[in-house]
């Protein structure tokens, strides 16, 4: 017999009042302040200002339009906000790292602004392209959704989580379109071009 | 870099494509997710400290207007742990549910039960060093949905955790004992193993009730562990 360990409390969906807990204001009521998540990277965060928008489909090519979309990204010189980081006391001033955006209930439509992140230390000494850490909550999706997303204008192609992903066409399923300082994206929960999702 | 996190068991968790909970079919990916290793990217995660919340956001009885919600009154309290038994400390909780009556406050909820002027149905905490918490709340309603054309919830708290890092999020739904919709309800029933949805169901906790004033249930929570071995601790970066 093995080892029994507890096992992880399992999940359930988020519902379509996910905003109730998370972004009172998008329900319609003045609740917890201040709410979560609502700067990634304040005013005086130095980087290159980004504005990035997408949206989040589903099988019929819908938009997802109780989608909460979260954000956990490095800082312009790659350090994540969080002590388990080696550089975490070099963190940019007013920089927090955690966004979250609930999609426009009326097109979808999803957007945030905050700096670019720089590339992240990986696994045995590789550095990781510039990234954004992505998590999907949704009525209809019972496991919250992990993806991540690159930037179009960088050189991703020595990432090494990029480089997992077989066949090498749905690589750019996490790539994201650049325009100067604006990015977009699309997600696809299923069907052609379905995103990359990642457990981890 | 700190131990990875154990490895999720998915066939713990509920499939994506579970096709009684119609919504699920088509938000569903139908591709394998692609297994990476954690990096910082998933090891390091949102942390929130006390200035974050407010001095009632744990009361779900007075944190919108002041006046008590209608209701069951109920503390809902437990302990957040890992799959070590090791409490995790300062994770934070968020939780939202319906009125007494089965209603959202949510601009989006049309069920023809009211609104109480009094209750919001947010809330949120962190936890001790110990890995507890406790919440102050009204004991929620059920309520219908479209999905069959006869769905209900079994009465529920939703909750959002945040522990330590990102592989730790966790996202699910506290039910109540002794609930006789739970084999009806399709989203409960998304959990393959019936020992599964065991884990989301709160006893009642007698002991810990404030007598004439409030019953108690009791959810523990457990989330990801990291491994114990020492090995495989590469250095990180340069």
């Amino acid at each position: 017999m093995p080892v029994e360990y507890p096992k992880e409390t399992p999940s359930q969906t988020a519902g379509p009042f996910v905003h109730i807990g998370t972004m009172p204001t998008v329900a319609g009521f003045r609740g917890l302040e201040p709410e979560l998540g609502q700067a990634i990277a304040g005013p005086a965060c130095p980087g290159q200002r980004i504005g990035v928008s997408g949206r989040v489909l589903d099988a019929t090519g819908a938009p997802v339009r109780d989608l909460l979309f979260e954000i956990w990204q490095a800082d312009p010189n790659g350090i994540y906000n969080h002590p388990e980081d080696p550089r975490v006391r070099d963190i940019s001033q007013d920089f927090n790292g955690f966004g979250r955006v609930a999609a426009d209930f009326d097109d979808g439509a999803i957007r945030f602004e905050t700096v670019k992140p720089g590339p992240v230390p990986g696994r045995d000494a590789r550095m990781q392209a510039p990234h954004l850490n992505v998590f999907l909550l949704a009525r209809g999706i019972n496991v919250g959704l992990s993806t991540r997303l690159y930037f179009g204008d960088e050189d991703n192609a020595g990432d090494p989580l990029l480089a997992l992903i077989d066949p090498p066409h749905r690589r750019e399923t996490l790539v994201m379109a650049a325009d100067g300082t604006a990015y977009s994206f699309t997600i696809r929960l299923q069907g052609a071009r379905e995103t990359v999702f990642l457990d981890f | 870099m700190s131990a990875p996190y154990i490895p999720r068991d998915r066939r713990w968790h509920p499939p994506a494509h579970t096709p009684d909970y119609k919504t699920s079919v088509t938000r569903s990916p139908r591709l394998p997710l692609l297994s990476v290793e954690q990096s910082l990217s998933e090891i390091t995660g949102p942390t929130f400290g006390h200035t974050a919340l407010g001095p009632r956001d744990a009361d779900l009885i007075h944190n919108f207007t002041g006046a008590p919600a209608i209701g069951e009154r109920i503390l809902v309290h437990g302990r957040v742990t890992d799959e070590n038994l090791r409490p995790v400390a300062g994770a934070l909780l968020e939780v939202w549910q319906a009125n007494a009556a089965g209603r959202y406050r949510h601009v989006n909820d049309g069920y023809l039960a009211p609104l109480d002027p009094n209750f919001s149905g947010c809330g949120r905490c962190l936890t001790g060093a110990d890995g507890s918490y406790t919440l102050r709340t009204i004991k929620p309603g059920a309520y219908p949905f479209r999905n069959h054309g006869n769905s209900w919830r079994m009465a529920h708290i939703h909750f959002s955790i945040f522990g330590a890092g990102l592989a730790q999020r966790l996202v699910t739904q506290m039910y109540f004992e002794g609930d006789p919709l739970r084999d009806q309800d399709p989203i409960a029933q998304t959990l393959p193993d019936p020992a599964a949805l065991d884990r989301l169901v709160a006893p009642l906790d007698l002991n810990a009730s404030i007598p004439l004033d409030s019953l108690a249930y009791r959810f523990d929570i457990t989330l990801r562990g990291r491994r114990q071995t020492p090995f495989e601790n590469r250095p990180e970066g340069a």
